[in-house]
């Protein structure tokens, strides 16, 4: 059991390629008989982030679902294909789930902190996976809320129920929950569409900061926030991958008619 | 919305539509009304052009002061079409397509309205070559302006058609009159080196000739924008291919 505090472990200069490395490799999906995804390819860089865009229904949430699995928890959804962590297949059924979902952290539209204070809501995932003494439990919430950019403003509310934060800062709990447990990689399902400007602001700073030391997926429906914040942009369209590129390259010049017909509002 | 087209009926698209929306939006109208504004700057900047030529070559002091007091609606309207591309930014942050038309509208502006400062620059000289007679029948000079002038007017098209091969070809235009302008430089020159009292006379077609080279550039410039507009590659700042000699022709 780790009992290295996450964030100095990543201080030292990491040997080889750094971790968080994603290939998905024809990726099709269903619900029941209904193919919602059709032959996914896609790389991403380690450290670096992926913004996926596309219009409503395209696939963008079901595509980063089957990263962490969390597709299995419904009936009859299913896929094929391979998606490859650092070269692991992450849908080999063997693979163990909790450790997944603790490599693969993922936050949604809606915050959802647990009924329970703001401290609880870090350490649940910690004692979890960890034994830890009471001091290092402590230290690695701090060290988790800080990650999150949220310690300045919660450091005198730990006990206090994690729902009475405002909506920004109920995500960047959610998103210390997940920062805790040391993930290589974080998939963000429109983090902020329930955030005020302020709120989403601060977000998708710290998403910024979070290359530093994982690899971030994001859906979002704000083409402004995947210009801002990605490094790689994934067009998707009808459960298609159209485009991928640079996002500075898609958002001034992309290859394809589609692309662009999206992005600059024609649809969608 | 006025301009509001035919919906499909709900649920069904057109063929060849992405849910598409058939509705000419807000976005585009403001598209629209830049590109009006370029486009009546620009014919502001080629009626000048051909006012400063015809005072050239008709030695019409009245019309060469035409062109000077023109000169400040042209100034406006680059004010304008700061104005106008800042406000669609702010309200609409273009991507692809857009941004880069915007991004072209907001160059083309500074750019027409150097093409107008030499329009003024070559009705100041016109003024002085009046005050005395003329030192050389005009002949490559107005061909030379017919030439720059043909450029600006072609480029303006290109932006309009969204015509990257045309603005190529325009491109490759500039050497004619980069070569006209050193042949009438060494002609000039010579005059100078013949008779000194030339000099003064000389020196004002020289520079005339000058703007009108400088013009050429301009339009050059405005063609490298419309290849940028269409192929989202800028290719300003590239080695030219032709031997122009160094030195001479545009920065």
């Amino acid at each position: 059991m780790s009992t290295t505090r996450p964030f100095e472990q990543t201080q030292a200069a990491p040997a080889g390629p750094a971790p968080g490395v994603i290939s998905v490799r024809n990726l099709n999906f269903y619900y029941g008989d209904h193919q919602v995804l059709f032959d996914n390819t896609l790389d991403i860089a380690p450290r670096s982030v992926t913004a996926i865009i596309g219009p409503s229904g395209c696939g963008k949430s079901t595509h980063i679902r089957v990263y962490n699995r969390i597709y299995e928890m419904y009936r009859d959804q299913r896929c094929t294909g391979e998606v490859l962590l650092d070269g692991e297949n992450l849908l080999d059924p063997s693979l163990d789930l909790i450790e997944l979902r603790r490599r693969v952290g993922m936050i949604f539209q809606a915050p959802t902190p647990f009924p329970m204070s703001v401290f609880e809501n870090v350490a649940y995932g910690l004692r979890l996976h960890y034994t830890l003494s009471r001091s290092e439990l402590m230290d690695r919430v701090e060290d988790a809320l800080r990650g999150a950019a949220l310690w300045d403003e919660v450091k005198d509310k730990l006990h206090q129920p994690g729902t009475a934060l405002s909506g920004g800062q109920q995500q960047r709990l959610c998103i210390a929950r997940a920062l805790a447990v040391e993930p290589e990689v974080l998939l963000m399902d429109e983090p902020t569409s329930a955030v005020d400007p302020v709120g989403t602001a601060k977000i998708e700073e710290l998403v910024r900061m979070l290359t530093s030391r994982l690899t971030v997926v994001i859906v979002t429906h704000n083409m402004q926030q995947a210009a801002r914040i990605s490094d790689v942009t994934a067009f998707f369209f009808e459960g298609r991958i159209v485009e991928v590129g640079q996002t500075t390259k898609m958002f001034t010049n992309p290859a394809n008619k589609q692309t662009e017909d999206y992005i600059t509002g024609r649809f969608g | 919305m006025e301009t509001r087209g035919i919906r499909p009926p709900p649920g069904r698209r057109r063929p060849g539509e992405l849910k598409g929306q058939p509705m000419q939006r807000e976005f585009e109208k403001e598209l629209d009304a830049i590109k009006a504004t370029v486009l009546t700057m620009a014919g502001l900047v080629e009626k000048s052009l051909d006012d400063a030529n015809r005072a050239l070559t008709g030695r019409d002091s009245n019309l060469a002061r035409a062109v000077i007091a023109a000169d400040e609606e042209i100034d406006r309207y680059e004010v304008e079409i700061d104005r106008m591309v800042s406000e669609f930014i702010v309200r609409h942050q273009p991507a692809a397509t857009d941004l880069r038309f915007v991004v072209v509208a907001i160059k083309l502006g500074p750019e027409l309205e150097r093409v107008a400062d030499h329009a003024v620059n070559i009705a100041r000289r016109v003024l002085d070559l009046n005050e005395r007679p003329l030192l050389k029948p005009l002949i490559d000079l107005p061909r030379m302006l017919n030439l720059a002038r043909a450029m600006v007017s072609d480029a303006i098209a290109a932006y309009v058609r969204r015509d990257a091969a045309a603005a190529r070809e325009i491109i490759a235009r500039d050497d004619d009159v980069d070569d006209l302008y050193l042949q009438l430089f060494r002609e000039l020159i010579s005059f100078m080196i013949e008779d000194p009292h030339t000099i003064t006379r000389a020196i004002d077609l020289l520079f005339v000739a000058r703007f009108a080279e400088r013009i050429a550039d301009q339009a050059t410039n405005i063609s490298e924008e419309v290849v940028y507009l269409v192929e989202g590659i800028p290719i300003r700042h590239q080695p030219f291919e032709s031997g122009r000699p160094a030195g001479e022709g545009p920065e």
